[in-house]
This record gives structure tokens, C-alpha cells and sequence, in this order.
């Protein structure tokens, strides 16, 4: 198949060696799980337990709230601890409202999940109810709620399923494994995927460095003329959403604009993995495999863990640190964020957990920018990420933007090949992230104005009244005087007429 | 020579009387900067710049008497607005953006006075007479004003906490 | 780990470094400089050293006042490497204070009062060549030909010292000899044919392997082109300035050549003589005052390579390739401007992409 060439990108030394031969395990049970009522992108779910309930393996805890959202069931059946802020798997290390869950070791499967003979008869929409009943999210990293990009085919006219295999952070490993040990029920999940979306054409992409997956994947849907694997070059950022899409399809995505607007959805090989699950089994979203790695990891392996489980089980798991770690890190080390500690709890998202060493990070103190341009030609987006950040360096937003600020998708291509070490990627995330903060506090000045005014108007109505009301007292004790005294010099004249 | 001071002497002369003219017949009356610039203002009258109110600080901006910076409520987002209206460049790293606070009502200290509700600008505390008064944290801006009347100091001004959709990276330290 | 300050991602990161860049530009200068060093020996070296050390020092001095760390701004070999290039395109034989006070104007006003590394929209060792050309004609003009070390006629350490912190090549009655560009100026404005011009003087062989008279930067070309091409291999610097440049100079060269032989030289004599594999290779290819974009890269190649060749050809000075390089590095900001890359997903105007009617085809 002809592939397309992508701009700039950067071939970091990717480490997959660590853990690319260790076979998915099964991590055993927790003392006690620590689920997150917010794990994707959107709202918040909303819970439905109460402290002290039993549940039972698969139960819903949490129901999705609003569009954008997605529910959260219980990783194994036990008791509920309590409802509360728990520090969350993320780079802050501010808490999130938290369902804590103590599981009684019985494993017992709650009564809805059942399994199903052919989840190929169902209809397209009854496929997205359920994804979305599962609390499927993109497990790639990005945790945007699956079932909305199935329900994309009301919208769009779509033709092709991308699937993306690209893995091409370093050091993961946890979708290879996937495709060479579970190819089939892969291809069955992006089978249902692409029925429920309605597409006749599957891309499945995976990056050349993966020979097994790739001949694992090819074997598994040797019979499905639709279903078409793909090798990749490898480079980063590869599996990024638009350029993977790209490569494929030789089309780029329309700046501000989502990929269904060429035709194309993309989703992941464990959220394929998931989808299968849901549909075969009648399994919600609750174990994900994440890949355990880095230098200072004692043995680096993939794992598969109840959602929930504190990070310190998985790397205690592995043997433990066998070097302290320079950084912590959940996801790959190009666009993975640095995590507070281990008592973290492990998210629908998390692919990777990385104990790095200072001589993996490299890290060093920035120098000043030399104008190399390294960084323009490892872009893959086409932007001059060296004057973006010397616009944020002194506070002036709007020209980065001018830039193409928001066209950024912080592959961190940039940052790797800077010589001076410039943290671009923070300097660009920082803007981001204060930019919204700006259109916020505008919202919230217009909408301070609008009760100003609506307070002022209220006050001088209320004077208004006052004063009419004053008025109409005065008119009335007129009145009265003069009819009083209407009514005096009528007795007077009629005193004298007498 | 002659001339050419007769010229310029007449060019002058000529100069000078059109835009005599000019000034009269052109003449702004007030400043409509003012107008404008209290548009963008928030309104509230809170009166943390130093003003007495909304319409007085438009005027000290428009007049280049206050700094582009001066509305705390508005922060850097009203800032950068007024400055590009302004036509004037601000630096705006330097503005030390004060930490966002809301009012917050101790509840077992409140009596019911009525006093702060009367005197927020945005009606943003909530109750009755006799009542327990509430904050409502949207609305609030934090001016203080229910801070200095509140006759038993149950009313604490809070920063506001980061969650996780509010929260972003900060600047990189070293530069 | 956990006390680390927050630092974004990445959390890899190729093995590159602002040092390591210098330090290897510096490798690819070493094969020319030792040749030029030995060509024109003691006085060379010692012009050399004294530029490099006095680069340091004012470098130091400089953030002494600015209240910057030495140590890392000193070791990242900026300095040094502004100092080197200096010293190649002076006359080897110059008097100390030349090298001083080029240093002067390379490191304070070329570089530092606009804010260190990074800031100095000039290349700072061609601000300090230009000013020192036109403060101190006399100086900046007088070649020896070469005297290799040890050879019968060259001078001795201590005559070499004599030399340099004496007048230079003017106090001692040096044999001196224009450079090639500047014979052929010579010789034309006499009105003596090219060829003629040419004939007396060196050959192509001799400029390409250093035996000419010249700066130590002039004199190998060959040796700087192998340097260059080592550059471009590291990917320290890319293709497009020295190709665009180079490119441009043989071009117009070569049609001047072919309408008037006569009067202009060929683009073989362009190319090897003067600084224009230097200037091609090591200084207009300077990160910081270069543009950033491909495109950009190449316009700002095309417009070196033409200015070197109309100062060469119309006008007053032989050699033009330092002025080519400052009047495009003002124009680098501007290129900078007009020619970025094009945003993904947009097009060339920054529009986002429209697929409205030809969706369906593809």
C-alpha cells in the first residue's frame, strides 16, 4: 500500500526491548482499589453507591453525566470504603473525587454481564449504547468517551476505519503485546467498530519495528479482504491522530477540525481489545494492561491491572526500583506527565508507567534559545515552536497564537532535539492552559457585569417605587388636607351661612 | 530669499488658520475612549483600583492617568483588552496577578444581619434576614466589600482552589 | 524524584547540546586552521591564540556585569568559536591589538549589549571583521604570502613575536603580496584582461589546497569544504544556505564569464578564492542569524551568494563575502516573517484546509 510522507518527526531510541518479550500478567488483588469518578475527558461521572454497599464485579458505580462523559463500574466485587478526594493520576497532584472500594476476593461477576454468541447481530447503535455503557474511553492515552467518536456516522460521511498500532512512544509495549496475543479478539472489536460506524474499509497501522504484531495482525484477518494491516516507517510521532491518518490516507486533517471531516475515525488497539470485551463478554471498561518500564525499574514487564490499583502494587510487582528514579512518568516519556507518587491509582488511560533514570531523561539545565531551528524541522505540524516560546517567555499569548499555538499537538518532537533543553512543550502547554484561563475570567467579567447591571437596574426600581409610592402617600395626604379642608371651610361657610 | 520667506511665511499662516479650524469645528466633546473602556470594565463598582467606581477608573485609564493593570478583578485577560484599546504595550509578566479569592461564610458565626447581601455588587451571597447567608462562588468576585461590613467576621476570603479542568502547567522556572 | 521541580514532558532526549554543537563546528574548523596556522606560522599562531583569549575575556567581563553564571556561558564555546572565526578572516600577520580589538567588537558590540547567546542579530565575528576592515584599512589589507613553519625564510618565535606585538607585517619590511581577489581588482581596474590578471598569479590548484596568499580562513578551500561537509553530515548545520549561496555565486560568475571572459572572472576562481567556502559553510550558516525555515534558509543563501558576487565584481573593496553575510542577516528577521512553514492542516495563508468540493474524489 502507498504511504504518504509526513513533516519533520524525530526517532527517539524507543527502549521497547525492556519489556517487548515479557507476556501480559495478571497483577494480583489489591488491598484496597481507588477508582476516580473522573478518568476521561468530559463531566465528571456521578456516583450511585453509598459507603458500605457490596458490589459485585462489573456493577456500576458511577453513571456518565451529560454529553461528554463516561460511567465507571467496579473492578471486582467488595465492599465500598467511601466516597471522597483521593490524590489524582496526574502531573498536579491535586486530589479528585474517589470511590474506594476494599474487594472480598470472591471475584464474583455482577448478574448484567453476560456473554453473548454473536455480538455481530446486533445494530450499529445498539454496538455504541453498549461501548458506551461500558465506560469505553480512548485508551491510548487521550480517554476522549469511545462511544461518541461511533456515534460520529450521524454527522459525518465516513468511509474508513484507522486503527491505530502505531505504539510509537518509547519504552510501551503494551499494544504490541495485545496484537500478538489477543490478534482475534482485536480484529473482532475493530470489526464491531467498523460495523457500528457503518465503514468498508479497516487501516490497521502498525509501526516496522513490530515484525510480530504485524505478522500476528495479518494472520487474524487473512480472511477479511476489508481488513488491511499496514506497516509503518517508524518515526514519531507517528501515532498521532492526524498524522497517522495522513500517512494512511494522504490527506491532512483541516486545521481546528476533527479527522471524521476527511472520513476517517481513528481509535487504539486496547480500546479495540475493550470494545470486544463489552460486546462478547459483557465486560465494562474495569482492567487495562499497562506496560511497567525503565531504567530503574528491577523487571520491566506488561501487566494487566484492575482499574484502580495504587501504581506502588505494580511496581512492586516488577522487583521494585532498582535505581531511585530521576522522574516518574505515566504514559511514554515523549508526551507522558510526571506523576507526585505512587499512591496514585491506575486509570482508564494510563499505558505506561516509567521509573526513568537521570541518563534516560537527559535532563539538563535550559540555555539560552541559539536560533538552530532544530526544532522548525523536527515539527510535524509545521510550526516555529523557537519564536512561539520566546512570545510566551514575556507574556504575549496572542502572537504565539498567530503562530499556531493551537495547532500544537505537544508531541514533544521539539523539545527532544533542543540543544539548549528549552521545556517548549511545558512553555506551549502553559499558554494553552492560560489562554483558557483568560477566556474563562472574560465569562466570568461578562457575567459579573450582567448581575452588576441586573442589580443596579433591580435598586432603581426598587427607588422608583419607592419614591412613587412616597408620592402617591403625599398626593393622597393632600388629598386628604384638602379635603379636609374642603370639608372645614364648607363647615365654616356653612357655620356662617347659619 | 525674499520669496521663499514669503513662502513659507504664507504657509504657515495658511497652516496654522486651517488647523485653528480644524480644532474647532472637529472637536471632541469628552473623551469616547471613556465609554469604551468602561464597556470593558466589569461593572461591578467594587472599587479595588482606587476609584469610586467603574465609570471614574475608565475615565483615569482613559486619561492615561491609571495603568492599563489596574482592575484586580479583571486580571490579565482585561489587562491585555485595555491595552490593546489603549494602543499602549504592557508587559504582562509583570502583572502579579492577585491570587483569586471568594468569599466564604462560616456559617456557625453567621447571624442573619442582612448586611453583606445588601452590599454585593453581584448579588452573589444568597439569604434572609434571620437567615443563614450563603456565597454563591460563581458570582463572586471577590471585591471585600462583605469582607468589611460583616458585623461578626464570619465572612473569610478564600483563594480559589485549582481542580483538575482549571489546573495547567506554569511557566517554565529557569529562563 | 519526588522533590524534582515539575518539569514537562519529554522525558527523553536526543544526545545534543548547545557545547556539543560549538565543539564540533570547532572539529571542522581544525583541518583548515592548522594548515593556515602552518603556512604562516609563529605570527599566525600567536594572532590566533591572542584573539581566542581576549574573545574570553570579554566575554567574562560581560557577564561579570550582567550577573550571569561564567562557567556554563563560558564553557558553552560560543566564545571561542567567535574568536576562531575572527582570527581566520584576519591577516595573519596583523598586529596584536587588531585581534583585541576585533575581539572587542565581536563579543561586547556584536554580541553581549544585545543579550548574550542567542540575541545578537549580526554575526558578531563579521560585525567585528567589517568594522575593523573599515576603522583600519591599512592593517586589515597587508598579505604575506605564505612562509610555512620551519621554512628557510620563515620567521622564528621570537622574530613571530616581534611581529605581532611589534607593527605587525608593516614593521618589519614583510614580504607582502595581495591576496587573489585582491591582485584581480587590481590588475582589472588597471585595465589588464582576466586572464592576464589571473595569469600571474595562482592557480585553481594552489587556492584549493592553501598555498595563496590570504587570511587563514582563505587560503584551504578545499580543507573548509571537507569540514563543512562533515557539518551538514552531523546535521549540525543544513544543506540549504551553503548550496543556495555557493549555488548563486557560480551561477552568476559563470553567465558573466560566458558574456564577458574578459573582463570577469570564472565561478571556479569565485568559489575557491576568498572566504567563500568559509563564509558559506561556517558563517553564514551562523544558527543564531540565519533564518529558520527551509525556505527561508535558501533565500537567505541566494541573496549571500549574490551580494558577495556584485561587491566582488562592481564594487570598491575585493571581498565581500563579510558585508554579503551582515546585509542579509538584517534581512533575517524579515524573512523570518514572510516565510514560515506551512501550519498543518492550513494552507500557505494560515487558512484552515477546505475539502469542500473535491471530498469525494480522493
Amino acid at each position: 500500500m502507498k504511504l504518504f510522507r509526513i513533516r519533520g518527526g524525530v526517532h527517539p531510541d524507543d527502549r521497547k526491548q525492556l519489556s517487548a518479550e515479557r507476556a501480559i500478567e495478571n497483577l494480583p488483588l489489591p488491598p484496597l482499589l481507588h477508582i476516580p469518578l473522573q478518568q476521561h475527558i468530559g463531566h465528571p461521572a456521578e456516583p450511585l453507591v453509598k459507603r458500605g454497599q457490596l458490589v459485585r464485579k462489573g456493577e456500576l458505580l458511577a453513571r456518565s453525566q451529560g454529553m461528554i462523559s463516561a460511567p465507571v463500574h467496579a473492578p471486582t466485587s467488595g465492599r465500598i470504603m467511601g466516597i471522597g478526594g483521593y490524590p489524582a493520576h496526574h502531573a498536579s497532584g491535586l486530589s479528585v473525587r474517589t470511590i474506594t472500594l476494599h474487594p472480598d476476593g470472591y471475584e464474583e461477576w455482577h448478574d448484567d454481564c453476560e456473554e453473548m454468541d454473536d455480538p455481530f447481530s446486533l445494530s450499529p447503535e445498539q454496538i455504541a449504547r453498549r461501548v458506551a455503557e461500558s465506560g469505553i474511553v480512548g485508551m491510548g492515552g487521550a480517554t476522549f468517551p469511545s462511544a461518541v467518536k461511533l456515534n460520529l456516522r450521524k454527522r459525518y460521511q465516513l468511509d474508513t476505519l484507522v486503527i491505530n498500532g502505531a505504539e510509537c512512544e518509547p519504552y510501551l509495549t503494551c499494544d504490541d503485546r495485545l496484537m500478538r496475543e489477543r490478534s482475534e479478539h482485536v480484529r473482532d472489536g475493530v470489526r464491531l467498530m467498523a460495523k457500528s460506524l457503518g465503514v468498508e474499509r479497516i487501516l490497521f497501522g502498525i509501526e516496522n519495528n513490530k515484525p510480530q504484531a504485524q505478522r500476528a495482525m495479518r494472520e487474524a484477518a487473512a480472511d477479511y479482504p476489508e481488513f488491511h494491516v499496514v506497516g509503518l516507517p517508524t518515526r514519531y510521532p507517528m501515532g498521532s491522530e492526524k498524522h497517522l491518518v495522513q500517512t494512511l490516507v494522504g490527506k491532512e486533517t483541516p486545521a481546528r477540525g476533527l479527522t471524521a471531516d476527511i472520513g476517517v475515525v481513528v481509535h487504539n488497539v486496547a480500546t479495540a481489545t475493550a470494545v470486544f470485551d463489552a460486546l462478547k463478554f459483557g465486560r465494562p471498561l474495569i482492567s487495562r494492561v499497562v506496560t511497567v518500564s525503565g531504567g530503574a525499574v528491577k523487571n520491566p514487564c506488561n501487566l494487566h491491572v484492575p482499574i484502580g490499583t495504587p501504581l506502588e502494587h505494580l511496581v512492586e510487582y516488577c522487583g521494585g526500583f532498582v535505581d531511585l528514579p530521576d522522574r516518574l512518568i505515566s504514559g511514554g516519556p515523549m508526551m507522558g506527565q510526571p506523576l507526585p507518587s505512587l499512591r496514585v491509582p491506575v486509570v482508564k488511560g494510563s499505558n505506561g508507567l516509567l521509573g526513568l533514570t537521570l541518563e534516560e531523561t537527559q535532563r539538563r539545565d535550559e540555555m539560552p534559545c541559539i536560533r538552530c531551528a532544530s526544532c522548525v524541522s523536527a515539527c510535524p505540524c509545521g510550526l516555529t515552536p523557537l519564536s512561539m516560546a520566546a512570545f510566551i517567555r514575556v507574556g504575549s499569548l496572542e502572537p504565539s497564537v498567530e503562530l499556531g499555538l493551537l495547532d500544537c499537538i505537544g508531541c514533544g518532537s521539539c523539545a527532544y532535539v533542543c540543544p539548549s533543553h528549552i521545556p517548549l512543550v511545558q512553555y506551549f502547554n502553559y499558554a494553552k492552559g492560560e489562554l483558557t484561563a483568560r477566556q474563562r475570567a472574560q465569562h466570568k467579567q461578562g457575567e459579573t457585569k450582567r448581575l452588576a447591571e441586573a442589580r443596579t437596574a433591580r435598586m432603581e426600581a426598587i427607588k422608583k417605587a419607592k419614591r412613587e409610592a412616597m408620592a402617591k402617600r403625599k398626593r393622597e395626604m393632600e388629598a386628604k388636607k384638602a379635603a379636609e379642608a374642603g370639608a372645614a371651610e364648607q363647615t365654616k361657610q356653612e357655620e356662617a351661612e347659619a | 530669499m525674499f520669496s521663499a520667506i514669503l513662502i513659507i511665511g504664507a504657509l504657515g499662516v495658511l497652516m496654522g488658520t486651517a488647523l485653528g479650524f480644524a480644532s474647532r469645528f472637529f472637536a471632541v466633546e469628552g473623551n469616547p475612549l471613556e465609554g469604551e473602556i468602561e464597556e470593558l470594565l466589569p461593572g461591578s463598582q467594587c472599587g479595588q483600583c482606587g476609584y469610586p467606581g467603574c465609570g471614574p477608573a475608565a475615565a483615569a485609564v482613559a486619561n492615561g492617568e491609571a495603568p492599563v493593570t489596574m482592575c484586580p478583578p479583571g486580571g490579565k485577560a482585561l489587562a491585555e483588552a485595555l491595552a490593546e484599546k489603549m494602543g499602549v504595550s504592557v508587559d504582562l509578566s509583570e502583572v502579579e496577578e492577585k491570587a483569586p479569592v471568594v468569599a466564604f461564610v462560616h456559617e456557625h458565626l453567621c447571624v442573619g444581619c442582612t448586611k453583606c447581601f445588601k452590599r454585593c455588587p453581584t448579588d452573589a451571597i444568597i439569604g434572609g434576614p434571620k437567615q443563614i447567608h450563603a456565597v454563591f462562588a460563581d458570582a463572586c468576585t471577590g471585591c471585600e466589600k462583605c469582607f468589611d461590613v460583616c458585623p461578626t467576621e464570619c465572612i473569610e476570603m478564600r483563594p480559589i482552589q485549582a481542580n483538575l479542568q482549571t489546573w495547567y502547567w506554569p511557566m517554565p522556572a529557569a529562563a | 524524584m519526588i522533590d524534582a521541580p515539575l518539569i514537562g514532558a519529554p522525558y527523553a532526549h536526543q544526545k545534543v547540546s548547545v557545547n556539543r554543537t560549538m565543539v564540533l563546528v570547532m572539529l571542522a574548523l581544525t583541518p583548515a586552521t592548522l594548515l593556515g596556522l602552518y603556512q604562516f606560522g609563529w605570527p599566525a599562531i600567536f594572532l590566533f591564540v591572542i584573539t581566542i583569549a581576549a574573545c574570553l575575556i570579554f566575554e567574562a567581563f560581560s557577564l561579570q556585569v550582567m550577573g550571569k553564571p561564567k562557567k556554563v556561558f563560558l564553557m558553552d564555546g560560543s566564545a571561542i568559536l567567535t574568536g576562531w572565526l575572527l582570527a581566520m578572516t584576519l591577516p595573519p600577520w596583523a598586529p596584536w591589538w587588531i585581534g583585541v580589538v576585533g575581539a572587542f567588537l565581536a563579543i561586547i558590540i556584536g554580541k553581549q549589549v544585545f543579550g548574550g547567546i542567542g540575541q545578537n542579530p549580526f554575526n558578531p565575528a563579521m560585525v567585528a571583521r567589517v568594522a575593523l576592515l573599515i576603522s583600519f584599512p591599512l592593517e586589515m589589507t597587508l598579505y604575506t604570502s605564505p612562509q610555512p613553519l620551519f621554512s628557510a625564510d620563515a620567521p622564528g618565535v621570537l622574530e613571530g613575536l616581534a611581529i605581532t606585538f611589534g607593527g605587525g607585517a608593516l614593521a618589519i619590511d614583510a614580504v607582502t603580496s595581495a591576496t587573489p581577489l585582491g591582485h584581480l581588482k587590481t590588475e582589472l581596474s588597471r585595465g589588464l584582461e582576466v586572464q592576464h590578471a589571473l595569469g600571474s598569479t595562482d592557480s585553481v590548484g594552489q587556492l584549493a589546497l592553501g598555498t595563496a596568499s590570504g587570511s587563514l580562513g582563505e587560503i584551504s578551500a578545499l580543507l573548509l569544504l571537507a569540514g563543512g561537509l562533515v557539518l551538514i553530515g552531523l546535521r549540525i548545520i543544513t544543506w540549504h544556505i551553503p548550496v543556495a549561496m555557493l549555488g548563486t555565486l557560480a551561477l552568476l560568475a559563470s553567465i558573466f564569464h560566458l558574456m564577458a571572459p574578459e573582463s570577469y572572472a570564472g565561478p571556479l576562481f569565485h568559489l575557491l578564492s576568498g572566504a567563500a567556502i568559509l563564509g558559506a559553510f561556517f558563517i553564514a550558516t551562523d544558527l543564531v542569524t540565519s533564518p529558520v525555515s527551509v525556505t527561508g534558509q535558501l533565500i537567505f543563501g541566494a541573496g549571500c551568494g549574490l551580494l558577495v558576487f556584485v561587491i566582488r565584481t562592481f564594487a570598491g573593496y575585493p571581498e565581500g563575502v563579510a558585508f554579503a553575510v551582515l546585509l542579509m542577516n538584517a534581512c533575517t528577521p524579515l524573512i523570518d516573517y514572510y516565510f514560515k512553514p506551512r501550519i498543518y492542516g492550513r494552507d500557505r495563508k494560515g487558512q484552515p484546509l477546505q475539502y469542500g468540493d473535491e471530498g469525494g474524489e480522493a
